[in-house]
Formats: C-alpha cells, structure tokens, sequence
C-alpha cells in the first residue's frame, strides 16, 4: 500500500482510506481479529472477576493487548518523534528502561535493598528516574545531533553498556519494593477493574496530542526530518529540535521504565524490557512511517504498538514457542520494508493506474 | 568533509580503545570480606598465589552475583591470593582474557566458560606455560588432561530431585505449566528434562510448555495467557526464581491461590533470599538450589595442589539441596538465600 509520505491524501479529491497512513495498522489489525475470531472466538471474552485481594478486575486476552501493549505504545511515542527527526532510531530504550528502573529503585529503597519502607515518596524516584533518563536521552541526542553519528550507532552505546549502569546504580543487588501502592502503578488500583498502565498509556497520548496541536513542535521535527538544510535556512535549529526529540523519548523511557518495575515491584537489568527496542521500532514502521524520517503519524505509531502486543498474545494463544515469536515479527517486517521500497510502490501505483485509468488522470492532472 | 573524516577516524579510535578497555577490565579483587581468614594458602615464603578468574557478567543474574561476591571474599590478599578478574559473556572475549592471563603469569587460571567449544589450544598453551586450570560452573568440551579439576552443578539431579519432590506430593492430578529458560542452557536442559521424562512416564499433563528465557515478565505472560484459555492447572514449575514470580503475579491477578495447602503448586529454582522468604510465607512450595559458592572447593583443590598431592577426581559435583516450605527454617533463608 503506498504511503501518503510522498502524497498527502489531501491532493485527491475522493477521501480514500486506503491512502490513509493510519490504514497498514488497521489493516493489520483487522487481519489478526479476523482470524482469531475465525479460530477461536472466546479470544474476545472478557470477565469481570476479583484478583486475590477482593478487587474486581477485568480480565481476557483483550485486556492483557492493552494491559501490556501500554509500555510500548508509549516507547512508540518518543520513537515516533526520534525516527521523524534524525531519521533513524534509538536501539537504547531497553537498556533506558533498565537505568531508569533501576535509578528508581535506588531512590525508593535507599542503600537497603530490601527496605521494608519506602525511603523516598514514588513521585520523587519517579522525578528521579525520569531525570536520568532525559540525560541518557540528551547524551543519545548529542551524539546524533552534534556529532552526526548514525542514530543506531550513537544508541549502540547504551545499548552496550546500559544493563551495566542500572546494575552498578545499585551495586548489583536486586532491590525489591514491599510497599503495596507502588505496585499499583504496573497492575490495577484498587476499585478499578481496568489496567493502571493503561490510564498511563492514555495520559501520555493526551500530553503527546495537545503538544503536537498546540506548538510547533510536530511541524518542525517534520520539516528537520525531510530536510535539515532548508529548515536551517527557515531559522530552525535542526540540531537543537533532534536534540530535543530523543530528551522527550527519554521521558517516555522513563514511564515505560516505571510501569515495568512497578508490576513485579522489582527489576532484573539482564531481562527487563529486552528486545522492547525491536517491538518499538516496529511499531512505528508498522504504523506506515517511513524510518527515513520527515512526515509521522503519532496514532498510527499507537496503534502499531497495540497490533504488536495483539499478535504476540495471538501468538501466546496458540501456544506458539515464544523464542520463536521474533521470527513471526521479523515476517512483519519484512512484509512491510517491501511494500514501503520505492520499486514496489510504484509497480503498485502502475497498477492502481490501470485498475483505475480515469481516477488518476484525474488524480495527476 | 576532511572534518568529517577526521571526527570520523576519532571516534573509530575511541571505540576501538574502549574496546581493548572493555577486554582488558581486571580488578584487583582485594576488597572483599575476610571469610575464611585462615591464610592457610599462602606459601612458605609469604609470595601471593596469583590467580586468573574468567567469569561470566555478574549482572546476569543473581546467581553470579552471589558466585562472584563468593570468588572476591576467598581469593582474597589476606588469604594469600593475588587475583585478577576478568568478566564476559561472550567466548572469543573469555579467550582473549585467558591467554592475557597466560603471558601474565598466573599461576591458576579459574575458568567459568560461556561456551563450551574453543578451549583447547588455549588451555594447551596454558599447560605449556606451567599454568593449571580449574573449571567452575560450566564444563567445556576439551581434553580433561588440560585442566585439573572441574567443579559443577548437576543441572539434570538438581531437576530430579524437585520432580521426585512433586511426585511425593502425591496430588490427585498432574497438570503442569512449564517455564522454561533460555532454551539449550545446560540448566534448562538438566531442569526440562527430569519433568519431561516424569511426565512421560507418570501420564502428567504439560498443560503449556514455554520458554520464558529466564524474564520474570514473559513468565507472567505466558501464565497470563493460560488463564485466559480457561485451562486449568495445578503445578507451576518454572526453571527460576524470577519466571516462578512473574507467574505468581498473573496467578494473584486471577485470584488463583497458590502455596501451601491451596489450589495451585509454585516451584522455583536458584534459591534467591526473597524466594526463600515466600516459600517460608507459604506462598511458594518448593525451591531448588544451584550452589553459586564453588570458591571453597576449588580453595581445597588449590591447597591440595600447592602442597603436592594430586587430586584423585576431575569432576566434583557439589551438594545441592530443594527446600520444602512446608520444613524449611529461618536459618536456611540466611544461609542458603543468594
């Protein structure tokens, strides 16, 4: 399906869903509800029931798509914004989660790992957590903008030695949090039968939507992404704008960071968030941005990511073997990485072409 | 351009020197405890053994952890040890590190391997140097004249005994969900394989059979999405202590009791101290443990060789318990607890 990076759907007259970005997740998602329902319908069920402290909860393979789709829709936020500036990703988010984890911890438990009280009150190991993670990012960033290295490269960095820092932040110990409300944050409050990391999720949608409507942030990650020079000579500071975007992933990092630590009440920094860089990445490619970078779609990008969480509960269902779940993601991709090469697209509008010969004379005239 | 390059040719360098950085980390491991305190290894003359210790990462789990705090506390200059460490997960870095340790003149080279393909010509340069290798943890394929002992964990009894465990439980169904760990490590083959075999035999139902590689989160996932099959299970056996806690955090989210005397039975493997404490608490049955401290065996072994007797078994496997949370005491937690 050709993307609208090239065409925005406002140059043809007739709305067309199909040359709609946000179609491919949809797309995608239709497919996978589809078949589930096809295969099994039960896979839409969803019960109230009460978990082993007397609170309703809502459960079903729906409600685990949100539940754990949450953490990377919200990566897909700050990736979204990195891939449309500098035009390549960050592949450090998972080693992030870790540090910011892990800074967390350190705040909430204190030199005693197994501290029966809360050292600290969470917002401020959150505040902490959330700061480190802007250094981490404005580190990645630097490098990307100042430096001009490669995005994947610059973030190789971290990637490397990340687990190491969150390990060292807190000497190697596994520190493990007894306080209930912390615990809130990753699973459910009480009361409320939906899933925290989803009120989470949505919150930071709403901060991301009203900062793209209300300044002028999304149109010039845009106009840096699709060229840097004349946005230079436009008075923008390319630089400072990248700058800014991997700043905001780290925030994103951070919460995801949060919310992972906070459903175990614990972190091991060799497993937490592994691959999630993949998934995020992925999310965002599936969301029918192009990874080059210049024009995204924030809410195709969440979809993406609640697609991903979709297919891999689908796969989990199935009882596939879950270390070859990267093999069913890879297909994805390269599924994707083919319809969105230059060749291809235009074999398909050649062929659009000749389905409909009067639509596009009108359409190119 | 030209400043590109240069800026380019910079970084390359930089890498490349944090790389050989990377390669060469060895701390002197003098700061740790005064465990033993004996000093009995020390020479006659009062010169420092010198020992090389290749490890893997000790942030990969807390098993290594505890494994190196052990290593630090006994290869310690008070017991009269001069040791060198040397960390990585990866073989070909592991190597490089042995034979760095060669050329310094080590007198033993203590070596838990990431793979267990590659060592010979290295150990054989080790032979020829005068250099003695003690393997820990992890066997290798090589020669066993190339090295003087190998101290390890039998994976497939440590499974045996927490299968033999379940089945003395004597339930009225057998319906287990098993988690597994990184697929192809020597602990989730020993550990699959004796519930493989039980199954077989006894007519267990496997109810699921998944790797969650070790992830806490993945375990909680794949739990997850049992219950919402509407399946019904009865054990939960799962390969660590952290995949046994992520699959305790779905089954709390299901109202599904589990522990002593309730619906649902939770073993886990590895011994962590918060494990213990939730087997203590009831809400785990059972814990296997995979000894970390193997620096006492290879101490004796080093004593041994230093005062000239040779040692009469390669292989020595190490005592391992499986704690019942029906008998275990506050005393185990602290003594066996990692």
């Amino acid at each position: 399906m050709p993307s609208n990076a090239l065409k925005p759907p406002k140059t043809s007259k007739i709305p067309n869903i199909f040359r709609n970005q946000i179609f491919i997740p949809i797309a995608a998602l239709l497919i996978l509800a589809v078949f589930n329902l096809i295969a099994d319908p039960t896979f839409f069920r969803i019960t109230l029931d009460q978990n082993s402290n007397g609170d309703p909860v809502l459960n079903g393979y729906i409600i685990t798509v949100i539940d754990y789709g949450s953490e990377l829709a919200i990566l897909a936020l700050g990736m979204t914004l990195v891939t449309a500036a500098s035009g390549g990703q960050d592949i450090s988010v998972g080693a992030g989660i870790a540090i910011a984890g892990s800074v967390l911890l350190r705040v909430l438990c204190g030199a005693d790992s197994r501290s029966a009280e809360l050292q600290a009150p969470i917002i401020v190991g959150f505040l902490a957590s959330c700061l480190v993670a802007m250094i981490f990012g404005a580190f990645n960033g630097s490098l990307v903008a100042f430096f001009k290295i490669q995005p994947m490269v610059a973030t190789l960095i971290l990637f490397t030695a990340g687990r190491s820092i969150a390990a060292w932040i807190n000497h190697n110990e596994l520190p493990i949090v007894s306080d209930e409300t912390f615990s809130y944050f990753g699973n459910y409050i009480p009361g409320i039968p939906v899933p925290t990391p989803f009120f989470i999720a949505v919150a930071c949608f709403i901060i991301m939507w009203a900062l793209l409507k209300f300044t002028t942030l999304g149109l010039y990650v845009q106009s840096v992404g699709i060229n840097e020079k004349t946005s230079r000579l436009n008075g923008l500071n390319p630089e400072l704008i990248k700058l800014l975007t991997y700043v905001i992933l780290g925030v994103c990092v951070a919460i995801a960071g949060f919310i992972k630590v906070s459903r175990l009440s614990t972190i091991n920094y060799s497993v937490i968030a592994k691959d999630i860089e993949m998934d995020a990445i992925l999310a965002v490619a599936l969301g029918g941005n192009a990874l080059s970078g210049g024009k995204f779609s924030m809410g195709s990008s969440i979809l993406g990511a609640y697609v991903i969480q979709f297919l891999t509960t689908t796969l989990y269902k199935f009882d596939v073997k879950s270390d070859a779940l990267p093999a069913y993601k890879a297909v994805v991709v390269i599924l994707l990485v083919i319809m969105s090469a230059p060749a291809v697209r235009e074999k398909l509008s050649r062929l659009a072409k000749k389905l409909h010969p009067a639509k596009a004379a009108a359409e190119n005239s | 351009m030209k400043v590109k390059k240069i800026l380019a040719a910079a970084i390359s360098m930089a890498m490349c020197a944090g790389m050989f950085a990377g390669c060469g980390d060895t701390g002197s491991g003098g700061s740790g405890g005064d465990k033993d305190g004996n000093g009995g290894a020390a020479r006659a003359d009062g010169e420092l053994i010198k020992v090389g210790i290749i490890n893997n990462d000790p942030n990969e789990s807390g098993y290594r952890t505890a494994n190196d705090k052990d290593l630090k506390a006994t290869f310690s200059k008070e017991n009269g040890f001069d040791a060198s460490f040397s960390y990585s997960l990866k073989n070909d870095e592991q190597i490089t590190a042995a034979q760095k340790f060669i050329q310094d003149d080590v007198d033993y080279l203590l070596l838990s391997a990431a793979d267990t393909a590659g060592w010979d010509s290295v150990l054989k340069d080790a032979q020829d140097a005068g250099v003695k290798v003690i393997l820990f943890d992890r066997t290798i394929d090589a020669d066993p004249s190339l090295y003087e002992a190998s101290i390890v964990s039998d994976m497939a009894k440590e499974g045996q005994t927490a299968v033999d465990w379940l089945k003395g439980q004597g339930l009225d169904k057998y319906e287990v969900i098993h988690i597994q760990g990184v697929m192809g490590s020597a602990a989730q083959k020993g550990r699959s394989q004796a519930l493989t075999d039980t199954a077989a035999s006894d007519g267990w139902t496997i109810v699921t059979e998944q790797t969650a590689e070790w992830n806490a989160e993945k375990a909680q996932q794949i739990v997850q999405s049992v219950i919402d099959s509407g399946k019904t299970f009865n054990v939960i056996y799962a390969e660590n202590d952290d995949m046994a806690k992520g699959a305790v955090a779905a089954l709390d989210k299901a109202n599904i009791s589990h522990g002593v005397g309730k619906d649902v039975v939770v073993m886990g493997f590895d011994c962590n101290k918060w494990a213990l404490e939730e087997l203590k608490a009831g809400n785990w049955n059972y814990d296997g443990q995979c000894n970390p401290f193997q620096s006492s065996y290879i101490k004796d072994i080093i004593d041994k060789l230093e005062a000239g007797e040779t040692i009469s078994e390669k292989t020595i496997i190490m005592d391992e318990k499986g704690f019942d949370a029906a008998t275990i005491t506050q005393e185990d937690v602290d003594s066996y607890g990692i």
